[in-house]
């Protein structure tokens, strides 16, 4: 693809609110970018954050996250455990140099169409002055870097890579 | 990981690609056929098709052929959401002979061609989200759906005529019913009206019957001034707690006779009638209406003077020969078993005070249509004689509709009802006094069987119509004939000026809205709300009844405004969906569930405190944790936190998803 297109968004929905809500924003026929590839999850509480990272370190340039409101989950509290791992995701990227508007997580309801629409298109916009994030190209500088400074760790490294 | 063949032993991964037009609302944003011949050059891709109606019989049928023909083991639907044919493509896949999950569909129409408008952009998501399913699918293992047995009994939550109507139907095929009622009668809303749009009949003549049916049939458990405090369960199991009130008189003493409220130290009301909307006073011992099912009187905690802890010679103690009267009486909490739910909580009406402009509570004489529907019949606070507040026969009277309705100040909604009650309030206040009517309205609608033809009668009865949104009503007056009145200020949008309006009486036709407590409800019972705060079907069109907890269904204005013949009908549907359920006598579980794999369980106990519903135990001679399947709903929370990876969330394994995200994104 090239680098002028589209930024990609994975977008892990839960099934009983935000995955019913992007539904429904089809439903009305409301429009908004094609940049979003939904994964359906019945639960925000599923989504591990080696999701996340998985997400990015595969090419995302985005990752979007929704779920029930606070008190709403269909499961009563896990959309609690996922703000808990949304916040420890946040220090993550930031600490790997990560922008923070690549990670959104937002609570939309069933009812709230729009709102999918909206945090879509935002998100594409946010993205798109961002740039792409191509971490998996990063990796293999950092892998170059950190072979640089510790020439003992190519052995290491290059077994890694193999195993990936 | 693509390049894996083989899962399952030696078998060998053979995938068939359906990707549907949906006629033209798929394939005219999205190019099916190129999306077809992309995926069929990926590994395992045994057979990729485009079809006009995947949902069909014969797109349904070429699926099962395929399945024989090449001896496929994995299907990818690529269509319109799972959440409307999942099933449907499940089935399909079962019919051709292998296990209905290993069918995975794929969103490209509500998630794709209704909502982009860019074909090349469209067609290019179609392909990575295929990318993303074929990877995932090979993982796909057979899996079973358990069977439970179901309570064959229901609650009814609400006993207004949707939850009346709901109850009945359930009770008259043997099914076991709980009526639970806040109110200490039956009857809601239609319980307060005298006649009923279009034709005019008696409300009481068709509803008390109905009332008196359900507190006398056998299979029907009445509990009115209760409520439902918890539930707990899932489909076809429910355990529910129901607070029933005290209401300080033994139920099965009291035979209704009304000795004790004739005989109160308060020989006349000392609170606001509720079932007179306000309009006259009421005892604190009382009966809502001479009518209410059931026949027991209730004394009010807050009104007596006893239970106020006020020194009180209880001559309602000794008025009353069959001892029925219990100062000691509390709350007591009733557990029972159901197997399906009926929300029929109905709705509120608009409290006009939000629309300071139109002088309610202010004015006297401007009253809530509620109100008025109390003035014109024979057994309300008047005995059906229409005077104001203020003492006067009103002479001339306006009626105003979409009060709280179609207003994007309060209520964007249509309240559905409102033109057509309004119509019948003005010619019941015709009959009554003989007063010229003026209706203010902003689009007349009456679209139900006869309604148009009422809007015509009333027109040839000499009502005036004039349309546009009442700005304002006021007693300031301009001229000699406003003098003493209330005059009503309106931009008459077929004259094309303003209108002042002199007149006696106005009456507000004020919204429907949600109950106050409709969160509250709606969170109990785990289904949804609209933006508006009505409940929320599981499908507008193809599931309006059902919600999207399984076993509990929608009947009546909770779920929306509408007017008493779709309440009935609707109500009806509901208990049709509820006996479904019922008579089955098992339900299916989702096999979407989690298991731990002992191999890999630590024994650290992460999981054992976030499963939500407790189904995680520790099996301490093992020292392994141990999942409920019974208890077990699928969430996967403790997939997501298990340090170890021990456990596996069946359709939401991590293998699935961790693919389904390497190769949605790795479609270039
Ligand atoms: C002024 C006015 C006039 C109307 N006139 C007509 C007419 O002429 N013809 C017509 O077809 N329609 C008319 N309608 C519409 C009609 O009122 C409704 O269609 C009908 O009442 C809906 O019935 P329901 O059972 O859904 O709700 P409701 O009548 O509101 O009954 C709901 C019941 O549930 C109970 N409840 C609420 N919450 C709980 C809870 N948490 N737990 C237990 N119980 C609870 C309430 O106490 C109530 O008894 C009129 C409406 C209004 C406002
Ligand atoms: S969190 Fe995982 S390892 Fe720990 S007890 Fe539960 S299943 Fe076992
Ligand atoms: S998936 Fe959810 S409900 Fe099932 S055991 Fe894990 S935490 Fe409990
Ligand atoms: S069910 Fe939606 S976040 Fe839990």
């Amino acid at each position: 693809m090239p680098e002028d297109t589209q930024p990609r968004i994975l977008a892990f929905f839960c099934n009983w609110c935000t995955y019913t809500a992007a539904d429904l924003a089809g439903v009305s026929r409301m429009k908004y970018a094609a940049t979003s590839r939904v994964v359906r999850v019945m639960c925000s509480g599923r989504i591990d954050p080696q999701f996340v990272l998985s997400a990015f370190a595969k090419g995302a340039d985005g990752v979007l996250i929704g779920g029930c409101h606070p008190g709403d989950c269909h499961y009563i509290s896990g959309n609690t455990k996922c703000l808990r791992r949304h916040r420890l995701l946040k220090r993550m990227l930031a600490d790997m140099g990560i922008e923070p508007e690549r990670l959104r997580l937002e609570w939309i309801s069933a009812s709230e169409g729009d709102r999918v629409k909206t945090v879509i298109n935002e998100m594409t916009a946010d993205l798109k002055r961002l740039g792409p994030l191509k971490l998996p190209e990063r990796c293999v500088a950092w892998d170059v870097e950190a072979i640089d400074e510790e020439p003992d760790h190519a052995e290491a490294v290059a077994k890694e890579a193999v195993h990936a | 990981m693509m390049t894996e063949l083989h899962q399952n032993g030696q078998e060998e991964v053979r995938i068939g690609y359906f990707v549907c037009h949906c006629g033209t609302n798929i394939a005219a944003m999205i190019d099916v056929a190129a999306v077809a011949e992309y995926v069929s050059t990926l590994p395992n891709v045994v057979v990729s098709k485009d079809y006009r109606y995947m949902c069909s019989e014969a797109g349904q049928d070429l699926i099962v052929q395929d399945i024989k023909e090449h001896r496929l083991n994995r299907i990818v639907v690529a269509a319109c959401s799972p959440l409307l044919h999942e099933r449907t493509f499940r089935t399909a896949t079962q019919r051709g002979g292998i296990n209905p999950f290993f069918c995975h569909m794929v969103n490209i129409r509500e998630h794709g061609s209704w909502v982009h408008e860019d074909r090349a952009e469209a067609t290019e998501k179609a392909k990575a989200l295929a990318r993303g399913a074929i990877g995932r699918v090979k993982y796909h293992k057979a899996l079973e759906k358990r069977r439970e047995p179901v309570t064959p009994a229901a609650l009814v939550v609400g006993g207004g005529i949707a939850g009346i109507q709901a109850a009945l139907t359930l009770a008259n095929t043997g099914k076991k019913v709980y009526l639970v009622e806040r109110d200490p009668t039956i009857g809601g809303h239609m319980a307060k009206f005298d006649k009923t749009f279009p034709t005019l009949d008696c409300a009481a003549c068709i509803l008390t019957p109905k009332m008196s049916e359900v507190y006398a049939h056998p299979n029907i458990v009445l509990w009115t001034y209760s409520e439902v405090e918890g539930i707990e369960g899932y489909v076809g199991n429910y355990q529910v707690r129901v607070r029933r009130k005290a209401r300080y008189i033994d139920e099965e003493l009291c035979v209704g006779c009304l000795d004790c409220v004739d005989e109160c130290v308060f020989k006349v009301g000392n609170v606001d009638d509720e079932f007179n909307v306000g309009l006259s006073k009421r005892k604190p011992v009382y009966m809502p209406f001479p009518q209410a099912v059931p026949k027991l009187v209730v004394i009010d905690p807050v009104a007596c003077t006893h239970l106020n802890g006020g020194n009180c010679q209880k001559s309602c103690v000794d008025a009353c020969e069959r001892a029925a009267i219990n100062f000691d009486q509390t709350d007591t909490i009733e557990e029972i078993k159901v197997g399906a739910v009926i929300v029929a909580t109905g709705f509120k009406t608009f409290d006009p005070k939000r629309k300071p402009l139109y002088g309610y509570g202010k004015y006297p004489n401007v009253y809530t249509a509620l109100e008025v529907e109390r003035l014109v019949t024979s057994c309300g606070p008047t005995e059906g004689e229409v005077v104001c507040r203020d003492g006067r026969t009103p002479k001339k009277i306006g009626i105003v509709h979409c009060v709280g309705s179609r207003d994007h100040q309060t209520n964007r909604w249509c309240s559905r009802v409102c033109c057509m009650y309004s119509m019948k309030l003005a010619h019941l206040l015709h009959e009554h006094t003989g007063a010229e009517i003026y209706n203010f309205y902003i689009d007349i609608r009456a679209p139900g069987k006869g309604y148009e033809e009422f809007y015509e009668r009333l027109q040839e009865e000499g009502n005036h119509f004039i349309r546009g949104r009442v700005a304002e009503i006021t007693d300031i007056p301009k001229v000699a004939e406003e003098e003493g009145m209330l005059t009503i200020r309106v931009e008459d949008s077929l004259a094309g000026f303003v209108r002042r309006i002199p007149v006696d009486m106005v009456v507000l036709s004020t919204g429907l809205e949600p109950h106050a407590d409709s969160q509250d409800v709606r969170r109990m019972f785990n289904i949804s709300c609209s933006r508006e705060g009505f409940f929320l079907e599981r499908h507008p069109k193809l599931a309006p009844v059902s919600t999207t907890t399984d076993g509990v269904y929608l009947a009546g204005c909770c779920q929306g405004p509408k007017d008493i013949p779709d309440t009935v009908a609707q109500a009806g549907a509901a208990a049709a969906e509820a006996l479904t359920l019922l008579d089955t006598g098992y339900v299916e579980m989702e096999p979407s569930v989690s298991v731990v794999d002992p191999i890999f369980c630590s024994g650290c106990k992460t999981c054992l405190n976030l499963c939500p519903y407790h189904a995680i135990t520790r099996d301490d001679a093992k020292g392994v944790a141990v999942i409920n399947p019974v208890l077990c709903k699928g969430c996967g929370v403790c997939v997501a936190a298990c340090p170890s990876g021990a456990i596996t969330q069946n359709l939401f394994e991590d293998r699935e998803i961790f693919e389904e995200i390497e190769e949605v994104l790795a479609y270039a």
